[in-house]
């Protein structure tokens, strides 16, 4: 059966989920990515949506406005989630979201802002854009627009939006850092084994 | 036709294009991707594999940008001495970007450097980026169409290496880049490197390995076959898509290669993600083309 996550999230509902876990969301959406951190946890700025309980996405997506000054959502998948680590700790703190879905892994500082507040790091496969828009039922305001177009903070209702594969939880464990562990493990005996036939200049 | 209808018949035509590769993989990605699919037993990795192709299809389906990251526009030109409209394919280019940004739609990737301002056309200094080469006597122009998205660019790197550091630095270097930076960068990847004299003729080469097929082989012997050892020592780390573990990491690894100082080794990397986004078009000296990436476009 499909987990679903609706806004605003309490403490018990992420409670038990472990990083590999597959969710979804239903209900508010917020779009936030560098800029908009850096306004927030550099400039001391306030962000102009309340977000506690919140979801936040890392992405940046292509909107068609309409002649009428509606918006409509085309194609919004989710960007690489590292380049927000320095900030999102502080960030976490500060606004009370309790879901972060992006790209890739984060860091310790991320895993740590995670365990002190809470809240959920999940991937939503790259790339997988137009699946993601199509669970966007509305757009339902757009902030900070003077940013352009991908840095806009584009308020969406989402309904099961997914899959989101929990890759930080709440007690802090990373899958990304495990795995790059492994990854990197395993890097010294395969780099040995191809040095050997790379012995080009004799 | 006179030069004015030229013109305008060409920036139409790669309008739509440039368009068109945001919406659609080329064949060699889309087949690699379903063959790594089938190779693959780990449970939620195969559920991303089948995402990623639910996405293909409901781009298709729904006309749109499969990615919403439709990079930075990149066109790679090798147009004979002798193609028609030389002089004026930069600014048919420029006018092609703005073209594809409102056809696509495509999302305003271009920011005004210094400035730090979207310029909300995907145009401005350098942008689209060009790189050129001429060919002697040709009166054809055959032009790659790259979307540079940032998740794909952000691991790129280039380094000098000495000597006696040998080809097993560059191995080592590749390594390094793909299992700290690659893994965030939508894995599978097809991996790029250049192995040349300096840090930006490495770049510029590595860059230029991506858009030539996934399964295409280096002509050296040797630089094949470090190909060949790179993608298999890549795929044994099991990076898998979305760097989430699999039975497999890359796409492929490309070389490409100038000769070098004796003293130096120029190595760089870089990276297309599991939503290669590029086309190759061939415009005849009569502006008729083909599109040698892609089956049945109809633009």
């Amino acid at each position: 059966m499909k987990k679903i996550l609706t806004t605003p999230i309490k403490d018990e509902d992420l409670a038990e989920l472990k990083v590999g876990d597959i969710v979804y969301l239903t209900g508010q959406l917020v779009t936030c990515r560098d800029v908009a951190h850096r306004r927030l946890v550099e400039l001391g700025r306030e962000l102009p949506v309340d977000i506690v309980g919140g979801a936040i996405f890392h992405a940046g997506p292509i909107v068609r406005e309409n002649e009428d000054g509606s918006h409509e959502m085309i194609s919004i998948g989710p960007t690489t989630s590292m380049r927000m680590e320095k900030f999102e700790r502080h960030f976490i703190e500060e606004t009370g979201v309790k879901l972060i879905i992006g790209k890739g892994g984060m860091g310790p500082e991320t895993a740590a802002g995670c365990r002190e507040n809470k809240a959920v790091h999940a991937v939503f496969p790259g790339g997988c854009a137009v699946v993601a828009a199509t669970k966007v039922e509305a757009i339902e305001g757009a902030e900070w627009k003077d940013l352009g177009m991908p840095e806009t903070l584009w308020i969406n209702r989402v309904r099961e939006f997914g899959p989101l594969i929990i890759s930080i939880d709440t007690q802090g464990n990373n899958i990304f850092e495990t795995n790059k562990a492994r990854f990197n493990e395993k890097k010294g005996p395969i780099l040995e084994k191809i040095s050997n036939q790379l012995k080009f200049i004799k | 036709m006179n030069k004015e209808e030229a013109i305008l018949g060409l920036t139409d035509t790669m309008a739509k294009f440039t368009s068109y590769i945001g919406k659609r993989l080329p064949r060699d990605v889309i087949k690699k991707q379903a063959e790594l699919r089938k190779l693959e037993t780990n449970p939620l990795a195969i559920e991303i594999y089948d995402v990623m192709a639910e996405n293909q299809d409901a781009a298709d389906k729904l006309d749109r940008p499969s990615c919403q990251d439709t990079g930075v526009i990149q066109y790679f030109i090798a147009a004979g001495s002798n193609f028609p409209l030389l002089g004026e394919l930069e600014g048919i280019l420029e006018n092609a970007t703005l073209g594809a940004t409102r056809l696509g739609p495509l999302r305003h990737n271009a920011v005004e450097t210094f400035d730090e301002k979207n310029t909300g056309t995907n145009t401005g200094s350098k942008i689209p980026w060009l790189d050129w080469e001429i060919v002697p006597g040709e009166d054809s122009a055959t032009i790659d169409v790259y979307m540079a998205g940032g998740g794909c660019t952000l691991p790129g790197a280039s380094k000098v290496l000495m000597p006696g550091q040998g080809y097993e630095g560059v191995a080592e270097f590749v390594l390094d880049v793909i299992t700290s930076r690659g893994i965030n960068a939508c894995p599978p990847l097809l991996v790029g490197v250049g192995v040349s004299t300096s840090a930006e003729t490495a770049a510029r080469l590595s860059k230029k390995a991506i858009l030539r097929p996934v399964d295409s082989r280096h002509q050296n012997d040797n630089a094949a076959k470090m190909e060949e050892l790179l993608e298999e020592g890549l795929n044994e780390l099991g990076i898998g898509p979305q760097g989430l573990t699999g039975n497999n990491s890359v796409m492929g690894v490309n070389i490409e290669s100038s000769a070098r100082h004796p003293s130096t080794i120029g190595v760089a990397v870089s990276t297309g993600c599991w939503s290669h986004r590029r086309g190759k078009i061939r415009i005849n000296s009569d502006l008729s083309y083909e599109i040698m990436s892609h089956d049945g476009v109809v633009l």
